[in-house]
């Protein structure tokens, strides 16, 4: 029992380690920190300065509904942001494919083609959506936001909300 | 069941567990296999299906070409993965036949940013970007690179302008 034997060991176990978390992270359950005001109040990017604080809130996702993509109408999911790949947004999913959405700030009434969805974020003021890039590709979504879990006086289960009025499914 | 099989029936639970993790981590970010099927890429793939080793690593950085063919998800349905070619990259201007079974009218379109322009190899017998447009990045699964069965076509395949 050497060191060297000793850090073989210590290697071993880290790497492990890190492969059967990367698994889990991947398919099962992972933790995204949510930056930016867009889905204010449901997340907040807070500006505090609290020792080891992160710039915004943690929040736990899950990868269960990628099976399938079975989601549902107000379902906040991460998706990658269809004009950088390497971005992941958070936002608010509004419509799914067949339904009707009348387009904010405009009197348009659009179908949402199969394969797609339309996202929003909450705090409509300023965030860039849907409304912007128009519906999204449903394979860019990456899971969807359960709970809340930093900071700890902010922990909560994240509800579904569907805005009321502006969809239809037929 | 006696103290020393139970024991060892967690040892080879753990142990397989940590296989599936390694091979879930090799697969989804070194390097994979898929089996690819269908017309779309004739005479690229056969139609009757091959086995083809898919390169993750590319895609993730973004180092994807024009001409390398890739597996990404569809944007009509996305429990269907489809392999096509990449004709276009952000900011490139196609010009695509738009029905070649029908005449040889042509378009031309602008790929926008985030994007790329993917067709098949036969154009006859492809859904593609022809039809539902530029299709977003993040979509791109990873670029196909040999074709290891049947094993008499072995073989890389690469870049075809």
């Amino acid at each position: 029992m050497g060191p060297w034997n000793n850090l073989w060991l210590f290697t071993k176990k880290s790497i492990t380690g890190i492969i059967i978390g990367v698994t889990i992270s991947d398919r099962y359950l992972t933790f995204v920190s949510v930056r930016g005001d867009s889905m204010h109040p449901t997340f907040t990017a807070s500006p505090t300065t609290f020792p080891g604080s992160l710039k915004g809130d943690l929040a736990l996702a899950e990868r269960f509904c990628l099976d399938k993509y079975r989601f549902s109408n107000g379902d906040v999911i991460l998706f990658k942001c269809p004009s950088d790949h390497k971005q992941i947004f958070v936002k608010r999913l509004i419509a799914l494919p067949g339904d009707w959405i009348q387009v904010p700030e405009s009197s348009e009434i659009l179908r949402i083609p199969e394969g797609h969805c339309w996202v929003e974020g909450d705090n409509a003021a300023c965030s860039w959506d849907s409304r912007s890039f128009g519906p999204i590709p449903l394979g860019l979504v990456r899971g969807r936001v359960t709970h809340v879990v930093w900071p700890p006086w902010r922990m909560s289960q994240v509800e579904r909300k569907i805005p009321e009025g502006r969809i239809s499914s037929y | 069941m006696s103290l020393g099989s139970r024991a060892a029936a967690v040892f080879g639970g753990a142990a397989l567990a940590k296989t599936l993790c390694a091979v879930h981590v090799v697969n989804a970010h070194l390097c994979g296999v898929a089996f690819v099927l269908g017309p779309s890429m004739l005479p690229t793939m056969n139609l009757t299906g091959d086995v083809v080793a898919v390169d993750r690593i590319t895609a993730r950085w973004g180092s994807v070409a024009v001409g390398d063919v890739v597996l990404l998800l569809s944007p009509e349905n996305p429990r269907k993965t489809v392999a096509k070619r990449i004709m276009g990259l952000e900011g490139d201007a196609v010009t695509y036949l738009v029905d070649p079974a029908k005449g040889d009218e042509s378009k031309t379109a602008v790929v926008p940013k985030g994007h790329v322009w993917v067709q098949g190899d036969n154009i006859y017998a492809s859904r593609d970007s022809r039809q539902f447009g530029p299709v977003p990045y993040g979509l791109i699964q990873g670029r196909i690179f040999c074709r290891i069965w049947p094993p008499e076509s072995f073989g890389f395949i690469g870049q075809k302008a």
